[in-house]
């Protein structure tokens, strides 16, 4: 079946299986944003508990997806693996850090001698989730901004900024666009919160921080989206390979993919929906909207940087080192083998979606963070 | 390729590789273990329905957790760290080392990850039965994780299945089901996760041997001990055999790792094992000075495990070095040579391709392609360089090999003790058990310094040796994150093993 296909086609589809996986990481950073609610949020230590226990329940989801958004551009586009990570290392160095502060954080948190006491891994919580978002949007934002790397003959990368990736940190497209995810991840975690949990007061207040971090992220989203629409894109010749700066690249690709624009219309309007749905119509659902939204978001922005002959990890070093789908991906044995294993990828999310439906069967409450089952709490 | 040699960066890149594997290999064995253990509990209290065995599986549960979650923390970097720290590895195989680790993603980890919430929150949400099976999957997703990250260990090790193209200057993968089930991969697997399998039953031993000690839990203390015990025989005699084997395939396929493992210099007919040795320090592969200054010999024992014959012959490290024509060993310095010409071919072709040349491209890429079996010897400084060393991977092996013997001998008297009934009257029996939890892990992290340490030179055997493995990063740069890394590794060890005793204080009723 996948072998039949051509070595381009092949490619697209592992872009778009990539994108996928990329967009439901973004949606399943509610995690993250709700991790940076904890200090504002909960009014007392039982309202805590209740979040963090919410959280704690899909954290290791989040955290899984990122290995295999990683593992996945691995396997189907290893020169950019070689190239991001080799190359812009301390930004990715930094974002690791705070997810192994996550990974020990729920489990250790509340533990007697845990060595560094209870608010300590609470700011490790908070780490990740503001730090750890803006680092991976400002990493994001490079596949339009550009990085400063070369590559030899051989394809082995020389960083030719002694940031090592931490110079995007410094790129206001970046920053916008970083800003941006953490904002969107607290309206993500606050929409989830109401949706998980029964507790009228704190769900009074999810409803209030959804609709204020929608606002505080609309003036980061609005530089973002006029940036792209007017920025110069890195534009592939493909009948020769070569790169290009092109005026107005990325305004073209929605232009020329009306599908990618649509999908960025309708993924904007469903995260403000689901942020009106429970700010004035009491709605507890509103995570759902925002959350295909967000997906929907995240798979036009990858399309924008990887499809219709556009360098999706530019070089602003020397254009001929960009990246496109075709110069950075496996072989067609490759792509071909792993396409047949991504045909498990919709039997993982069923039982996933299965397993996740029958525990969130009845919200978190209150009387649940006493007793006997307090013993099992984060 | 060869400018990007620096072998300060290199060896510091080694030895963060090292910490972070050495540490995500503290918790993993357990995590492989533990689960099974767990699940079993859970088992026998859905199949009883005694609510002490619910009572001794939610004990475990708990302290397994509190293991899993460092455990998640480390896995994280040492996936990261193959594009961090070595990236020219990632760009070179990334096509056949990238898919395990894509598969692991899919098949392993949203296993652990989904069901690890229905484990441990799931009592009260989930039938018995739903949760019962909520476990298992942790079990088996755990340790389907292993086996995706040692099938791509065991490719490192047997690089098969693939092909090198000049154009792109990288392996690609041409057949999937060699690179899973390559020798290498399966005796990776099953010894790495039968290791773990021993590791948890000694500490579900040592844990309930300290508790027999200060008279708690006696009830928990001996069933646990009476399951972990089963358990960790069946695993202590699948590691030996596993481990057999897997000396069986690396006479085939790395006979220098074996032939360090052994400290054997000059090959012989028969070969003898040596249990007991002292190295002399001066040794170097070439001179004519004794490589023991001591040592204890069994004739014929090592041709019998490497080749499964008593008279067969098996070659040494300066017969590998030097060759031997007699015995048909080419050896290292013809290797390097010819890796030489290959490296130099490779480079005339990319050149020739370049200018567009045709005709010399041609020629280049033929001349490459009779010698690109020893593409990596090229990049080598010297044939004695192909030597990994010898003392740290022969003295680890010993001790790894004794350490699982005795813990063997451990576990084969506390079912002695158990199923007579005696266990706590045998305090000598419950110290030991106490103290073989660390043994048990010296001998765990001994095993992988053979494997690791004993293959060096190379990332990928044969074929690209770490110097050209690794990223273009500043000496500097990995000396910090080093540092960085051994820093919240031990904060985070440290933390661990406190909460890890507070709860085993606790006991049962505290969590």
């Amino acid at each position: 079946m996948f072998g039949q296909l051509a070595l381009p086609q092949l490619q697209q589809l592992w872009w778009l299986i990539v994108s996928v996986v990329g967009s439901i990481f973004l949606f399943l950073t509610f995690v993250q944003g709700g991790q940076t609610l904890l200090f504002t949020l909960p009014q007392g230590e039982r309202e805590k508990l209740l979040v963090v226990n919410s959280l704690g329940r899909k954290w290791e989801l989040t955290f899984t997806t990122l290995v295999l958004f990683g593992g996945a551009l691995f396997a189907a586009f290893p020169l950019f693996y070689a190239t991001s990570f080799g190359g812009a290392y301390w930004v990715w160095i930094l974002i690791l850090f705070t997810f192994v502060g996550q990974a020990v954080s729920y489990e250790y948190r509340r533990k007697p001698d845990n060595l560094l006491g209870a608010r300590t891994f609470e700011i490790l919580l908070l780490v990740n989730g503001s730090l750890g978002i803006l680092l991976i949007g400002t990493a994001v934002g490079t596949f339009f901004s550009g990085s400063n790397f070369t590559l030899n003959d051989y394809r082995l990368v020389t960083w030719q900024h002694p940031l090592r990736g931490l110079e995007a940190a410094f790129v206001p497209f970046n920053v916008a666009l970083g800003v941006f995810l953490v904002f969107h991840a607290r309206v993500l975690g606050a929409l989830y919160l109401i949706n998980n949990i029964d507790h009228q007061a704190l769900n009074g207040r999810c409803r209030q921080a959804a609709f204020v971090n929608l606002l505080w992220a609309l003036p980061f989203l609005l530089f973002v989206l006029v940036s792209l629409l007017v920025m110069d894109g890195y534009a592939v010749d493909p009948a020769t390979g070569r790169i290009a700066l092109e005026g107005g690249k990325y305004l073209h690709n929605l232009l020329a993919m009306p599908v990618v624009a649509a999908l960025l219309l309708v993924g904007l309007v469903l995260v403000v929906w689901g942020v009106v749905a429970v700010r004035f119509r009491e709605s507890r659902r509103g995570i759902w909207f925002a959350g295909v939204g967000t997906v929907l978001v995240g798979l036009a922005l990858f399309s924008l940087a990887g499809y219709h002959d556009t360098a999706f990890y530019p070089s602003k070093a020397d254009l001929q080192s960009s990246l496109t789908i075709h110069n950075a991906s496996s072989s067609h044995y490759t792509l071909t083998a792993m396409s047949y294993v991504a045909l498990a990828v919709p039997f993982v999310l069923v039982y996933i979606a299965y397993f996740w439906r029958l525990m969130d069967a009845r919200p978190l409450t209150a009387e649940q963070m006493e007793g006997e089952h307090c013993k099992d709490l984060y | 390729m060869l400018e990007q040699i620096d072998l300060s960066q290199v060896n510091w890149a080694r030895a963060q590789f090292a910490l972070t594997a050495m540490f995500h290999w503290i918790f993993v064995p357990l995590t492989l273990g533990l689960s099974f253990l767990v699940a079993f509990f859970e088992s026998l209290y859905v199949k009883t329905g005694k609510v002490e065995w619910k009572r001794i599986t939610r004990f475990w549960m708990g302290l397994f957790a509190i293991n899993f979650a460092i455990g998640v923390a480390t896995g994280i970097i040492m996936e990261f760290e193959f594009g961090t720290n070595w990236s020219n590895y990632s760009w070179m195989v990334g096509d056949i080392f990238g898919a395990p680790l894509a598969i692991e993603g899919i098949f392993a980890f949203f296993i652990e990850a989904t069901f690890f919430a229905v484990m441990f929150f799931g009592w009260e949400r989930v039938s018995k039965k739903t949760h019962l099976f909520a476990t298992w999957m942790v079990a088996v997703g755990s340790n389907l994780s292993a086996l995706w990250i040692l099938v791509a260990n065991g490719w490192m090790q047997l690089p098969i299945g693939m092909v090198f193209n000049p154009d792109n200057a990288r392996f690609e993968m041409q057949n999937f089901w060699a690179v899973l089930f390559s020798p290498v991969a399966i005796s990776k697997f099953t010894h790495a996760s039968a290791s773990g399998f021993l590791l948890a039953s000694l500490f579900v031993v040592a844990v309930s041997s300290w508790f027999l000690l200060h008279n708690r839990h006696q009830q928990l203390a001996k069933r646990s001990i009476l399951v972990a015990a089963i358990f960790g025989l069946l695993a202590a005699g699948f590691v030996a055999i596993s481990g057999d084997e897997a000396a069986f395939t690396n006479a085939r396929v790395q006979p220098m790792k074996l032939a360090a493992m052994e400290a054997l210099y000059d090959g012989q007919r028969p070969s003898g094992l040596i249990p007991f040795g002292l190295l002399n320090p001066a040794k170097q592969p070439g001179d004519a000075q004794d490589p023991f200054l001591f040592k204890v010999e069994i004739p014929g024992v090592l041709s019998l495990l490497a080749t499964r014959m008593w008279d067969s012959y098996v070659p040494g490290i300066d017969d590998l070095v030097y060759g031997n024509p007699q015995r048909q060993v080419m050896g290292a310095t013809e290797k390097v040579a010819r890796g030489r010409l290959a490296v130099a071919a490779l480079g005339r072709y990319k050149e020739a391709r370049k200018a567009g040349d045709g005709t010399a491209a041609a020629a280049a890429l033929a001349e490459f392609q009779s010698h690109q079996e020893y593409l990596g010897y090229g990049y080598l400084k010297s044939a004695e360089a192909a030597v990994p060393p010898v003392a740290l991977t022969f003295y680890s092996f010993r001790l790894m090999v004794f350490l699982g013997l005795a813990c063997m001998v451990v576990l084969a008297l506390f079912l002695y003790f158990t199923w007579q009934g005696r266990i706590a009257e045998k305090p000598w029996l419950l110290r030991l058990g106490v103290a073989s939890l660390f043994l048990g892990y010296l001998a765990s992290e001994l095993g992988w310094i053979v494997a690791e340490v004993g293959r060096q030179p190379w990332a990928i055997q044969n074929l690209l040796p770490v110097t050209v493995a690794n990223s273009n990063l500043s000496t500097a740069s990995v000396q910090t994150t080093f540092f960085l890394f051994l820093a919240i590794f031990s904060i985070l060890l440290v933390a661990e093993i406190r909460i890890m005793l507070k709860q085993i204080k606790i006991g049962p009723e505290g969590l």
